[in-house]
């Protein structure tokens, strides 16, 4: 079968790329379109460093066909600042040291403003669950929760 | 050498000519969380993976007769955001939920959840629990099958060849009911269930139990529907001589295997442990009402 | 005069600014291994062995070889086969020879997974169909996983050459037993006499993999002469350098390897899987060449740490007093020798201060892949079961755990087991800092429980190169050879400021290439604040030197009437004249009139490394029905000599209690009868996800290393040494039953319950 021509929109950006049906938006988003932010740790949808939103929903780009792209809105870490004003999710991150080797870091960016987009006071147990799916192995998560809660409370703020 | 194709039909007909009529393997998949996890570890090798997601409704929860009609490709998120679906089935509704993560949430249906005919399905036993049907539309017409006459073994459905399901049913409830669904996981996320517990329970207006389903998962080659189970429960007020016997009836049906998840020896005693729990969970949500 | 930073008041060192490399990170610019892209790239990929032992019959590549798309493919026959060396890097014992069996199997494959083949191909689909059509023919043989099933005679044997070493005399049959080696002191015999308590245990550890986000990833580019360019994820690019340079007989000047962002290592990235074999594929095809590791693979392929088992004797006086201590170690090596069973029995007592013991450990060859580095290797095995027996001991003597510790506890002066005399550590303040906590205080309610252990790491120092130099606007960057996997560069950008009297911002840290910079052994070891800190101070000393040269110059006064201070030239004193301050900007301006360039490079062998101990206190909860174990609180308290930068201190403590945690609770290896690893996925090799953990209170002892400027003792190892002891000794508390066997998953404890 040949490629398969996607029209979507990528960061509020009109983005068309060809793909093979079995490619994933996540093998889409990196080698077709260059934007390499998302990260492919597990390709099985265990830890999250591929996390997107599509159409403001999080989810796992290494689980979702590139094809299926067609006609919805992705959000990737690419498009979570505005321009070269950061989010105050990526401004706490780094006030409170929330990287060491920043590779899940993308991912969970991505999902911490999916959980404030849908909860703006969520409890520390609360963001915990909500991001079980984004697996850290250098942080323990701690300093993590800690950029989450004073984001959180930064956000209600504004 | 053969290469994988994509489509997405617009209709359910056209769904089901190009399943019935597929040269090789065709997958159905709508949220992909399980097929695609699959095909990536060349586990499974479909010739054409079909994308039910732009059938007109498939996606979406509405009421019916009292009851509720979820599209079969409705994603657990949105269930988990149907105020109406959670007050009235709150089992179903945490069961679904306990699929994978807020990710895997994001994406997963109860079609798929049901068809990759995992022991271990979370969403399964709290459906069967709540006596659920299936709407199946197939080269032969439409059709309902409870749920638990679709899975026949691990990773094998009733299904024939061409037939897809369209939608999940719950039915109208009785006045005070309750649902629960607990599973064990050795961590506190992200796990298959070792064992899963779904009970839904009907009491009267003195609290004493009229009817009852509890049903067991990841214990047996498939779901397993505990009559002695619902035995024990029904006339009782689940003191605790029921729960003793509800823990006994329980462990009794268990068929588990050992293997990396659990030991044939635990995952009896947890069966037991759950069941107790899963009750008193649904009598409080039965008495609350 | 050396920079002395205990002599002075610190701006910048003991701060929290923000990372240099942050902003990167938090967008997704930020480049590692697999996000480079060079034009005619291919994909490489790898065919693995499905058996856990055999013989490598034949291999027959033709029909690879002829699939369109296809344009290399390689085996053990496009490596030299080179003799057997000790590797002169790396981190733990490594033979090149070995290493080059492991990146690519000859003759024999040793475990599944293990490299036997490989493609590049112009499409990732092509590649994978390549490696079906490869044919290989094997002749299964008999399979040994267990470490004292491969130490049992009759035992399926792996190497026909491996004769015990360490062993008198010298054994006449090969067997899977690579070494033993011997620590003591004392007389344990009479020690053992002279007690009055005597506890013993035996305690296992399964295989646990350092599990980093990034799988491996690299991008080799080799050209027709024969010079290389490769970018790769790794803990050391000199380390990569030196390995592709030996496995594929190349010289090292012509190898340029610049270091990607790296995902995480933790001791698995100190050595290579995948740079040699995209370089022979890029060599063959005449094209770049990239290979990233699956999830599985990194499972199946790439080194975890060793199982073992840990026999443990402790004999004690009524007050406490360790009379004797005697420990057996016997560690899975995985399919070449070297595992870490000698800093595993080196660091096994080093916590106590003991006239007789014995510490006896044995590398085992099995079949498995082999072991990587994790983290403080080896120290986090033989601790458990030291720690574990700690804990009995203070039972059996109703004292309390911090108490025992304390009685025993090495101080400066204490001679270690290992051959160490201590000076200027930190032990004791951490039990003292444990003891006063907020936390150890807190009551525990029904079913829970509270449990302390101990741990040490010697940390290195070894070879580093920093290259330090400033622009014309006075700004300087601070050029090192160390991969920042925990936020070194900023380490290093603040020590430079603070030697420089600027402000952090006006300092730039980069992480450069082999051929940008001289040598320096790899990122572990917990060495890099230290000894890379270490040449970067240096270095800015030097530059330090040419600024006030430069000024004294420009004032024509002699250089040593000169001083340097919050970034400006001053005259030293009245008597050296009436001149305005220079600022680093106003003398970097005008550099080309004064001399030149002002750069300066240091190049050490850093020695002096502090050895580091830690504390922890860990609470559980355990559900009696399902054995289930949830971790209530967690205080890790830590000697770090000085924190340079706070937060990544806190941040390395509480990462290593995080995989201990995983490594004491859920994760292990998984195998079936046919020795194929049965959890190779995140799914079911269960590291702890954010909701599995509370928050980790890291208290940081600052006790400073004279032999470092600002005092520095490395952090990254000793964390993950004492929380497998710590959980397992609060379960202990809450259930009354000891677990010696990791992980202590829910089915095991449930099963001690039912014992009753």
């Amino acid at each position: 079968m040949s490629k398969i021509h996607v029209s979507t929109i990528i960061n509020g950006e009109p983005a068309e790329f060809l793909c093979e049906p079995g490619q994933t938006l996540l093998d889409a988003l990196r080698d077709e379109l260059r934007l390499t932010g998302s990260k492919e740790g597990c390709g099985s949808g265990d830890c999250g460093a591929c996390s997107v939103t599509v159409d403001g929903r999080l989810v796992c780009s290494c689980l979702m066909l590139a094809a299926e792209a067609e006609g919805h809105e992705i959000l990737t870490i690419e498009g979570v600042a505005n321009g070269d004003e950061l989010h105050p999710i990526q401004r706490q991150f780094l006030e409170h040291a929330a990287l060491q080797c920043g590779f899940c870091t993308p991912g969970l960016i991505v999902a911490v403003k999916a959980l404030l987009d849908s909860n703006p006071n969520p409890t520390e147990t609360e963001a915990r669950y909500w991001l079980a799916g984004n697996l850290c192995r250098c942080t323990g998560y701690d300093k993590v929760i800690r950029a989450v809660m004073d984001a959180a409370a930064e956000m209600r703020a504004q | 050498m053969p290469s994988l194709q994509y489509t997405a039909p617009s209709t359910v007909q056209e769904a089901v000519a190009l399943l019935a009529g597929a040269k090789g393997l065709a997958k159905l998949m709508s949220g992909g969380t399980d097929l695609l996890v699959q095909y990536r570890s060349g586990r499974l090798r479909p010739d054409v993976i079909i994308d039910t997601k732009k059938i007109p409704g498939m996606i979406g929860i509405r009421e019916a007769n009292g009851g509720f009609v979820i599209g079969a490709a409705t994603s657990g998120a949105l269930l988990g955001e149907h105020a109406g679906l959670g007050k009235a089935w709150p089992g179903v509704v945490e069961a679904a939920n306990l699929i994978g993560s807020t990710q895997v949430q994001g994406r997963a249906s109860l079609a798929g959840n049901l068809c990759n005919g995992s022991p271990a399905a979370d969403s399964v036993p709290a459906l069967i629990a709540a006596r659920a049907t299936v709407v199946i539309v197939g080269p032969g017409g439409t059709r309902e099958a409870p749920v638990e006459a679709i899975v026949t073994g691990p990773g094998r459905t009733s299904l024939a060849k061409g037939e897809i399901i369209t939608e999940f049913r719950l039915p109208k409830q009785a006045p005070r009911t309750g649902d629960a669904y607990l599973r064990f996981i050795p961590r506190t996320e992200m796990d298959i269930a070792v064992v899963g517990c779904g009970i839904c329970v009907v009491l009267d207006a003195n609290e004493v139990c009229t009817d009852a389903r509890v049903v067991l998962g990841a214990v047996g080659p498939t779901q397993l529907v505990v009559d002695d189970a619902a035995k024990v429960l029904i006339g009782s007020k689940l003191d605790d001589a029921t729960l003793a016997k509800l823990d006994a009836a329980a462990r009794a049906a268990c068929k588990p295997i050992t293997d990396k998840r659990g030991t044939i020896d635990f995952r009896i005693k947890i069966a037991g442990v759950l069941a107790r729990r899963a009750a008193a969970i649904a009598f409080a949500r039965a008495g609350g009402r | 005069m050396a920079y002395d930073g205990n002599k002075v008041d610190l701006k910048v060192v003991g701060t929290r600014p923000v990372r240099p490399d942050g902003v990167d990170k938090v967008t997704g610019r930020a480049t590692f291994g697999s996000d480079f892209y060079l034009p005619g790239m291919l994909v490489g990929k790898i065919k693995r062995s499905p058996h856990a032992h055999a013989k490598i019959l034949a291999i027959d590549t033709h029909k690879a070889m002829r699939l369109p798309g296809v344009k290399a493919v390689v085996t053990a026959e496009d490596f030299p086969n080179i003799p057997s060396e000790e590797a002169f890097m790396g981190e733990g014992p490594m033979n090149f020879r070995d290493l080059s069996r492991n990146c690519m199997a000859r003759g024999k494959v040793l475990y599944e997974g293990h490299a036997v083949a490989a493609v590049a191909a112009i499409t990732s689909e092509i590649a994978e169909q390549a490696l079906e059509l490869i044919e290989i023919t094997y002749e299964v043989l008999p399979h040994v996983i267990d470490v004292e099933a491969a130490m049992a005679d009759g035992a399926p044997l792996l190497h026909d050459d491996i004769f015990t070493a360490g062993v008198e005399p010298k054994p006449a049959k090969p067997s899977n037993v690579a070494k033993r080696i011997f620590f003591g002191l004392g007389d344990v015999a009479a020690g053992f006499k002279d007690a009055e308590v005597v506890v013993e245990g035996r305690y296992t550890t399964q295989p646990v993999h350092q599990a980093y986000i990034e799988p491996h990833a690299c991008l080799v580019s080799v050209a027709a002469d024969g010079q290389a360019q490769v970018w790769a994820s790794s803990q050391g690019q000199f380390m990569v350098r030196a390995y592709c340079a030996k496995l594929l007989g190349a010289d090292m000047a012509g190898i340029r390897v610049i270091p990607a962002e790296i995902g995480g290592g933790f001791g698995g990235k100190t050595l290579v899987y995948i740079e040699p074999v995209a370089f022979a594929l890029s060599k063959q095809s005449g094209r770049p060449v990239k290979i990233i590791m699956t999830r599985e693979e990194v499972f199946r392929a790439s080194g975890p740490t060793s199982g073992g088992v840990i026999e443990v004797k402790l004999g004690a006086k009524k007050d406490g007093t360790i009379t004797a201590a005697q420990v057996v170690l016997k560690f899975q090596a995985g399919a070449f020798p070297g595992s870490p069973v000698q800093p595993g029995a080196m660091t096994a007592l080093a916590m106590y201060d003991l006239k007789n013991t014995s510490v006896t450990g044995y590398d085992v060859v099995s079949n498995r892949p082999k072991v990587a580095a994790y983290r403080a290797p080896g120290a986090p095995i033989s601790t458990f079961g030291v720690e574990s027996a700690m804990d009995e001991l203070a039972r059996k003597l109703n004292m309390d755990p911090i108490a025992l510790r304390m009685k025993n506890a090495a101080k400066n002066g204490t001679k270690s087991t290992y051959g160490a005399t201590f000076a200027n550590i930190g032990y004791v303040e951490t039990l003292e800092a444990a003891k006063a906590s907020a936390h150890y205080k807190i009551p525990l309610g029904k079913n829970q429980g509270r449990g302390v252990a101990s741990g040490f790491w010697f940390n290195i120092g070894g070879e580093s190169s920093a290259t330090v130099h400033v622009n014309e606007d006075g700004t300087a960057v601070v050029a090192t050879g160390s991969p920042d996997i925990g936020g070194s560069r900023a380490s290093m950008a603040m020590m430079a400021a603070e030697v420089l009297g600027i402000p952090y911002e006006k300092v730039r840290a980069i992480v450069t290439d082999t051929s940008s910079i001289g040598f320096t052994h790899l990122t572990g070891g917990s060495r890099v604040t230290f000894a890379t800190g270490m040449a970067t101070i240096q270095a800015t000393e030097k530059v330090v030197e040419q600024l006030k040269q430069r000024a004294a110059l420009t004032w024509d006064i002699p250089a040593d009437a000169v001083e340097w201070k919050d970034g400006m030239a001053i005259p030293a004193g009245s008597n050296a004249g009436a001149f305005p301050p220079l600022s680093i900007a106003d003398i970097a301006l005008k550099s080309a009139r004064t001399g030149g360039p002002i750069v300066a490079e240091a190049a050490v062998n850093a020695q002096g490394a502090g050895p580091g101990f830690g504390t922890h206190i860990c609470d559980v909860e355990v559900d009696p029905e399902t054995g289930h174990v949830t971790v209530l609180r967690y205080t890790a308290v830590q000697d770090v000599g000085r924190a340079i930068h706070p937060s990544y201190v806190e941040g390395q403590i509480q990462g290593g209690a995080a995989q201990g945690i995983g490594w004491a609770l859920n994760e292990e290896y998984i195998y079936d009868k046919n020795g194929k690893m049965d959890n190779a996925g995140f799914l079911d090799y269960r590291v702890p996800v954010a909701s599995d953990l509370p928050m980790i209170d890291a208290i940081l002892v600052e006790v400073p290393n004279p032999r470092h400027p600002f005092g520095v003792k490395g952090v990254g190892e000793v964390p993950i040494v004492p929380p497998m002891a710590a959980v397992a000794n609060a379960i202990r508390s809450a259930i009354g039953k000891r677990m010696p066997d990791l992980p202590m998953s829910p089915p095991k404890i449930r099963a001690a319950l039912d014992a009753g």
